[in-house]
């Protein structure tokens, strides 16, 4: 007991040295873990509504968010890490400011986004009661190493959870895993009315051998049904929530909320309300770097990330019907991807027509090279992100603009950004 | 099996018959960005390109004048197996018969002698590289820089297992920066007639266009029966981003 409180305080001061410097989100956590090993699972001893975590390859930060906006919108407290630090010491520290001496997290729900790594990390600690598992794409390779691989840590997460499991009928990697597991399974996917669209969600090379299966939709199961580009309803058997219209464009968003609303449904069971659903679903900002739009010079400046093949081709497919001035930044650290071959998985004939204005980054020549396969013309190729991103603003001051960009990449020129534009800071949001 | 033909934007010299072999098992860190490679400067040169994707149990193209074969995940290796062996002894002449060929990490290893795993079983490959693989728990990831008979090649590098020449085995290059067939006698690939192996990812070709054209020259010969008539290019971005990663990984040695 003294030794929790001692780990609390240590992580609690940890933590506000390293905002003084500006500096790293893992090092107060581990602080606290030093003192502590196990005050990860003691601090969610006293949740009780439900440990949710949220996994898959693409549309983590983005789901998290509206779920966490759906059980909020029900008067539920809810507990989530920070947009963007899935790794299990970022949860930690997060939790360290509201954390009591007895160091039992005070809230009625925990949800958390980890990657497939992380996520074994933390059910090593602490079982959780549901996971909500997304998608299997190639991401990040070099850390990965094989699909297949990816897809073992998300059927092992699911087996961990104690309660329930919320899994996309669409991806046949998560559809085997949560078809392995005890516990009871909700399933999310595309109305059979749109089936067709289901290329601009998934890399296809990867899942060759798999039939489609044509899932019969139980109770608790919901599908997403567009009503036009920007309007969908999320269809259960006996209720619809909607019709929504999300601040995010895009298939991949709707089918995030899809899935949000689907697990939140599970979570909440008679306490769920389609009407309150909706309306919170509504409301949810953008996470920054997926779909962000900062107002430069009285035009719409969109960030959006990009970091493996589906993902680009969903970010293309998506945001390519409407034309406009587009920069895309490479970067190639750690956290980008070292390896820049899966450029080359994705298809950027939609760019053709109007070309692209700069190529930036530390794999700015890459890029163009890559287009230029493609046959689309780049104007520039500019690898320091600032003088690109000036390069870019002053040649397209009387348009709408666009930057595709790498993780590492967008930090910097949000940064940038931030500092000429005022924006929210890393991890939080901005007022709404 | 599909079949794409791609004219020169001029009077064609020639068709090129490319062979992609297992693009969908056996391409998984961007290699089919060699395949369209390959068939755009084959263009650029003025011939025709014909791209023939082979799936397991197509028809082989026997007439084919350039192979090209990736990496793949342990699952795919196992689905191309059986079609590999039925198809391997015509691959086998073809490639002593002096076709080119460019095979990439998984195709690399599937066209040595032998894989052993790391428990011990001992896969046999086509053996048309004299190399030997052994399973590894330490996987060798990363840029690469190699000095090879083309000029300096970047790439990267991502695999567990670990490669040994034999005795008179060229290799593709030498290491400058990188792990290379077994991170310690310093060489990378293999290479035997016209048939080389990498360990390289990158995708290998855009970005080191000579090898392209070493590959091209030969197909062109075996498809027209006369030299190969390249036209005079220029890769300023394909230049450019190679010389930087060089820059980036040893400097300016």
């Amino acid at each position: 007991m003294l030794r929790t409180a001692a780990a609390v305080v240590a992580g609690k001061t940890a933590r506000a040295l390293a905002r003084r410097r500006g500096g790293g989100s893992a090092f107060p956590g581990l602080v606290a873990e030093r003192i502590q090993p196990r005050i990860l699972r003691r601090s969610l001893s006293c949740v009780r509504g439900g440990i949710v975590v949220v996994s898959g390859t693409n549309g983590k930060t983005t789901t998290t968010k509206m779920l966490v906006a759906v059980l909020r919108a029900h008067g539920r407290s809810v507990f989530t890490n920070p947009t963007g630090s899935n790794f299990t010491r970022g949860v930690l520290s997060e939790m360290l400011p509201q954390l009591p001496l007895s160091g039992r997290l005070v809230s009625d729900m925990v949800v958390v986004e980890l990657d497939e790594a992380h996520a074994m990390r933390f059910i090593d600690e602490v079982p959780p009661t549901h996971a909500l598992l997304l998608n299997v794409a190639r991401d990040q390779l070099d850390r990965f190493a094989e699909i297949d691989h990816t897809a073992a840590l998300l059927a092992r997460l699911g087996a961990a959870s104690t309660e329930g499991v919320v899994a996309n009928a669409d991806d046949p990697f998560i559809a085997r895993a949560a078809d392995a597991v005890d516990v009871p399974v909700r399933w999310f996917g595309l109305d059979a009315s749109i089936a067709d669209r289901l290329p601009e969600l998934t890399e296809h090379d990867a899942r060759f051998d798999d039939e489609p299966v044509t899932r019969q939709y139980g109770p608790g199961d919901a599908r997403l049904r567009p009503v036009d580009e920007r309007v969908f309803d999320i269809v259960f058997d006996d209720v619809t929530v909607g019709p929504v219209t999300l601040r995010q464009r895009g298939l991949a968003a709707m089918i995030n909320a899809t899935a949000a609303t689907t697990t939140a449904r599970m979570l909440l069971g008679e306490a769920f309300d389609a009407a309150t659903a909706a309306t919170a679903l509504a409301a949810v900002q953008p996470p920054f770097g997926r779909g962000e739009v900062i107002i430069v010079d009285g035009q719409p400046l969109e960030l959006v990330l990009v970091k493996n093949p589906a993902g680009f081709g969903v970010a293309l497919s998506t945001y390519g019907t409407t034309p406009v001035a587009t920069m895309i930044a490479i970067n190639d650290n750690d956290a980008d991807g070292r390896d820049v071959s899966w450029l080359y998985d994705v298809s950027f004939a939609s760019l053709r027509e109007r070309g692209v204005a700069v190529t930036s980054g530390m794999r700015a020549y890459d890029m163009a090279l890559r287009l230029h396969y493609d046959d689309v013309h780049t104007g520039q190729v500019v690898p320091d992100l600032d003088t690109a991103l000036d390069a870019f603003t002053a040649g397209h001051p009387d348009e709408p603009k666009r930057i595709f960009c790498t993780y590492t990449a967008m930090m910097a020129l949000r940064r940038t950004l931030a500092a000429r534009h005022g924006l929210a800071q890393f991890g939080e949001d901005g007022p709404q | 099996m599909s079949t794409e033909v791609l004219e020169p934007a001029g009077p064609s010299k020639g068709t090129i018959t490319l062979v992609h072999l297992y693009p969908r098992e056996m391409s998984i860190y961007g290699d089919r960005g060699n395949t369209h490679a390959l068939a755009s400067r084959i263009r650029r040169h003025g011939y025709t390109a014909e791209v023939v994707l082979h799936d397991p149990g197509d028809d082989f193209r026997h007439d084919a004048h350039l192979f090209m074969g990736g990496g793949g995940q342990d699952s795919g290796q196992a689905r191309v197996e059986a079609d590999l062996g039925a198809v391997g002894p015509t691959l086998q002449a073809m490639a002593r018969d002096g076709v080119p060929m460019l095979v990439i990490c998984g195709m690399y290893q599937l066209f040595g002698n032998s894989f052993h795993t790391v428990t011990g079983q001992v896969l046999p490959g086509l053996g048309i590289l004299d190399v030997t693989t052994r399973g590894n728990d330490r996987r060798m990831i990363g840029p690469v820089c190699l000095e090879t008979e083309y000029g300096r090649v970047v790439g990267y590098e991502n695999h567990s297992g670990s490669t040994v020449l034999g005795e008179g085995q060229q290799p593709f290059g030498r290491v400058l920066s990188g792990h290379g067939n077994n991170g310690e006698d310093g060489l990378e690939g293999a290479r035997t007639l016209n048939v080389i192996g990498t360990y390289l990812h990158g995708p290998l070709l855009p970005a080191n266009p000579m090898v392209s054209d070493a590959l091209i020259a030969v197909a062109a010969e075996r498809a027209t029966g006369r030299p190969f008539e390249p036209e005079p290019m220029s890769d300023p971005l394909a230049d450019e981003a190679r010389e930087r990663q060089v820059r980036r990984l040893i400097g300016h040695r």
